[in-house]
């Protein structure tokens, strides 16, 4: 009697795969070449996938490790207290929990050094954008990623020891810890993130858009302010919501120049103490797991999420604001 | 031929050479360009139409490398604006032109016509809301305009972007504008609108237009020049160059043997 | 056109034409405050820490005396923390870009992973140091030690070399892709014998302009608690008996360049100046050598594969 094949049970196009996983040898099934591939293949794109989503689950994790260490501060500090008490002496034993100095000091910080890196950096952009010709693009362009690149821990260190006896030359009371030192620094750090992004947006206008523009008797600067900035304004607005997220994430430029002392002031020329370089210097002392301060510095840390996860989605919505009348 | 008997001649060109850096694009071009007439440029792709046209708005000055050579001789002032001595932006500030594809600014309408004028130093509202009007109504455009002149250009279908590119162009009262294939990204009855357009402005403009479309040469333009590889092969009333041409490489042309 | 006329229109495009020259000059000024302030940070550095600049320098730990202070416990405990950092962080990015771009379709889910690695990429560098306390150091129960940190900056990284590996992938052409297909190979086969063969250049300057990003960062690391003043190594990697490697040294105190830098910048005293001066010296020819390394990488894999 002729052996035959058992009638394939997958109708259709999976008929090949029938066949091939199984093949009667000698009563014996074994599993065939293909199909331990397809397993592997199947095996590798999970892995691949499950690392893909490490970065949703990273995010979850910062969400979540935030939220949750912060429940027991909130569970003995009122929202109230904590946002309107002007003292933040969480480690006094009359404590304060009041975060508006801290912010205040983000705040500060972050207004000078975006008044240095916005204008700087604009201006910069549309220069290289517009008006320099090859060569000094060449040139400069590897300084600025340089700029970018420095440790900020130097920058820390440039601000203390060079800028801040520059400036007591100009202001003799400043005193040696100022927010106006950190802020220049974190202003002249910044610049090079402001005017990259800034230039590529303008780069990337089309040459016939600007034609039109030359064509109708224009200048080369009334071609870039009138033109091309206002073309490229997305890309614009996207470069200076990079730059007020990294001022206000900036953590050692602050801690080394600006002093840690929390201080509930708008005056740039005192000494404060920002969010960030509030947990710094809790973290240099001890941190045993549920003391105070450890969790008054994950109360800060969801506080500096929330701002910048503020003016992320503010940028979004501008963005998209602009894209629609367009 | 390089010349048209009996027309007021608007600007001369003579033994025009031109260069991208060391490739000799237009050699030795003489024609005149008569006054308040529609002049073409047509010729297969490549053969510098295009480059002869920008040469006039001294365009070709945006990028590194370029050279001219002759003379293109604007009458009444005698001025030859491809001389190294004359500036680039006074020669546009007499010269317009409307680009291949629609390039509204990323502006109000209002704002797109009066750029020109803003630029040459009209600030004063009254002049500028009249000039602008004008200009609009000169582009078939006013009616279609009036109640949104503050709403962006961006919103305009391609046809009217086109014809608020030709207005911009207007606004500023220029000696000659240039059209370079003004139609080619439109559809036919845009196409349409504009050729009509085009024949009621050569009333108050000379205008030199660029077309690869030979049909839309014959229907609107009085004079037409026949270029191929850089060189002028034909110049001449543009019935006679349809029906009659001297040269048998026009001929060519004309019949589709080739192009 | 009437000469006056030609006059005022001269004028006036002489007037504008001034606006010109004005912007091009404080363009060239913007940018020389930028290349000013880097010049003026490299020459203060340089001589603040001439005095500290001997051999002896690398091979002391710190001390109260900042004549015999030295940076041996801090490079070494950089090192140990990169090597961590980078074998955490390559894989995991190297996977999720092979995943985003050859196997991921268009759906919300991938939208979702896309937004996610740029989001990263903007969260604060002491939000990831907070991360790390509540979830490496308690929860993992790793403590305040090397693995910790060089897990943490692994994540603070990871958009960095996603990014960078994503392009490299794209620059490997569709072709390349389709031959191995059409000769029968699996998509795995496809990237691990080509696609990521082509894309080691472009992903390895991703990975080391993410490490010289990693190696200056302070932030994190002082949160997870590294001790700013070890005056002892880790525990070697090797050992003198079988098995010979040892992985004591991932769970041990430690301390790294930057923060050495930061606590003797916050010593009153004027002494502890140079010693920091010098450490910025030798973090920031770290910096800039694996930098200068990436980018004559990149010029040299855009010069050998031409496609």
């Amino acid at each position: 009697m002729p052996f035959t094949q058992p009638e394939p049970r997958f109708a259709g196009g999976n008929d090949d795969l029938a066949r091939s996983t199984v093949s009667m040898n000698n009563d014996q099934p074994v599993l065939s070449r293909k199909a331990v591939q397809r397993l592997r293949e199947r095996v590798i794109e999970t892995a691949l996938f499950l690392a893909a989503l490490s970065s949703v689950l990273t995010t979850f994790a910062i969400a979540g490790v935030l939220i949750y260490e912060s429940i027991p501060f909130f569970q003995h500090v009122s929202l109230k207290e904590f946002l309107t008490d002007t003292q933040w002496t969480p480690l006094f034993d009359n404590a304060h929990y009041g975060i508006m100095p801290l912010v205040a000091g983000t705040l500060v910080t972050t207004g000078v050094a975006l008044l240095v890196a916005i204008p700087l950096g604009t201006i910069i952009a549309v220069y290289l954008s517009e008006f320099a010709p090859h060569k000094v693009r060449e040139m400069v362009k590897p300084f600025l990623e340089l700029l970018g690149a420095v440790p900020t821990v130097v920058f820390g260190y440039f601000a203390l020891i060079f800028v801040t006896p520059l400036l007591q030359k100009i202001l003799p009371n400043l005193p040696g810890f100022n927010m106006l030192s950190a802020g220049v620094v974190m202003g002249v750090m910044i610049v090079p993130y402001v005017s990259s992004v800034s230039e590529d947006a303008m780069h990337a206008v089309p040459m016939f858009i600007r034609e039109g523009s030359y064509a109708m008797g224009a200048t080369r600067f009334q071609t870039s302010v009138r033109v091309v900035v206002p073309s490229a304004f997305s890309g614009i607005a996207a470069a200076y919501i990079l730059g007020i997220s990294r001022a206000v994430g900036e953590t050692m430029v602050v801690a080394i120049a600006a002093g840690m002392q929390p201080n509930f002031t708008l005056n740039p020329l005192e000494p404060a103490a920002t969010i960030t370089s509030y947990i710094v210097q809790v973290s240099l002392g001890d941190l045993p797991h549920g003391s105070v301060g450890y969790q008054t510095i994950f109360a800060a840390g969801l506080t500096l999420m929330l701002i910048t996860l503020g003016f992320n989605i503010g940028g979004y919505i501008l963005k998209k604001r602009v894209r629609e009348v367009y | 031929m390089t010349s048209v008997p009996g027309k007021k001649i608007k600007a001369e060109v003579k033994n025009l050479n031109f260069y991208y850096t060391s490739v000799h694009a237009l050699k030795i071009i003489s024609l005149d360009i008569p006054e308040k007439q529609v002049t073409a440029f047509i010729g297969p792709s490549g053969c510098g139409k295009t480059t002869y046209l920008r040469c006039f708005n001294r365009m070709h000055d945006l990028y590194h490398g370029n050279r001219y050579e002759g003379e293109i001789v604007l009458h009444p002032d005698n001025v030859n604006i491809v001389s190294a001595q004359v500036d680039p932006i006074e020669v546009r500030m007499r010269i317009s032109m409307v680009f291949q594809k629609p390039n509204p600014f990323p502006k109000s309408i209002y704002e797109n016509v009066a750029y020109g004028l803003r630029v040459r130093g009209t600030v004063k509202k009254g002049v500028l809301d009249e000039k602008v009007e004008q200009a609009l109504r000169g582009a078939a455009l006013w009616d279609e305009t009036r109640d949104r002149l503050d709403s962006l250009a961006f919103n305009l279908s391609g046809g009217q972007q086109q014809r608020l590119c030709i207005a911009r162009a207007l606004a500023t009262d220029p000696e000659i504008i240039l059209f370079d294939e003004p139609t080619s990204a439109l559809d036919p009855l845009a196409t349409a609108r504009i050729e009509e357009l085009v024949t009621e402005l050569k009333e108050r403009v000379t205008i030199i237009i660029v077309t690869h479309n030979m049909q839309q040469a014959a229907r609107v333009s009085d004079t037409t020049a026949f270029l191929y590889m850089g060189e002028l092969i034909e110049y001449g009333p543009t019935k006679q160059i349809f029906t009659n041409p001297d040269k048998k490489q026009t001929d060519d042309y004309i019949t589709g043997r080739f192009g | 056109m009437a000469d006056r006329q030609v006059e005022q229109i001269r004028d006036l495009i002489s007037r504008h034409k001034r606006w010109d020259s004005i912007f091009a000059v404080i363009g060239l000024l913007s940018m020389l405050v930028g290349i000013l302030t880097l010049l003026a940070l490299f020459i203060q550095l340089f001589i603040d820490g001439m005095p500290r600049f001997h051999a002896d320098f690398f091979t002391s730990f710190p001390s109260r005396r900042a004549e015999h202070a030295g940076i041996l416990s801090a490079w070494v405990g950089t090192v140990l923390v990169m090597l961590v950092t980078a074998f955490a962080a390559v894989p995991l990015g190297v996977a999720s870009a092979v995943y985003l771009e050859e196997y991921a379709r268009k759906n919300w889910l991938t939208a979702i992973i896309e937004i996610n690695v740029t989001n990263l990429a903007g969260v604060p560098s002491i939000v990831y140091g907070l991360l790390a306390l509540g979830l490496f150091v308690y929860t993992f129960r790793l403590g305040q030690s090397i693995l910790s940190a060089g897990l943490t900056l692994a994540l603070l990284i990871l958009p960095v070399v996603i990014v960078a590996t994503r392009e490299a992938i794209r620059a490997v052409p569709g072709s390349i892709r389709e031959a191995a297909y059409a000769l029968g190979a699996t998509k795995w086969q496809t990237v691990r014998d080509h696609v990521l063969p082509y894309s080691t250049g472009g992903i390895l300057t991703g990975v080391i302009i993410g490490l010289s990003r990693a190696i200056g960062e302070t932030a994190p690391i002082i949160t997870i608690g590294a001790l700013t003043f070890i005056a002892f190594l880790p525990h070697s990697p090797f050992t003198p008996e079988f098995p010979f490697v040892s992985f004591q040294w991932l769970l041990d105190p430690f301390t790294v360049m930057p923060i050495q830098m930061f606590n003797w910048t916050s010593r009153p005293e004027e002494a502890f100046q140079h010693n920091a001066a010098a450490a910025g010296v030798i973090l920031l020819l770290m910096t800039l050598a694996m930098n200068g390394i990436a980018i004559y990488l990149r010029s040299r894999i855009r010069s050998r594969l031409k496609w």
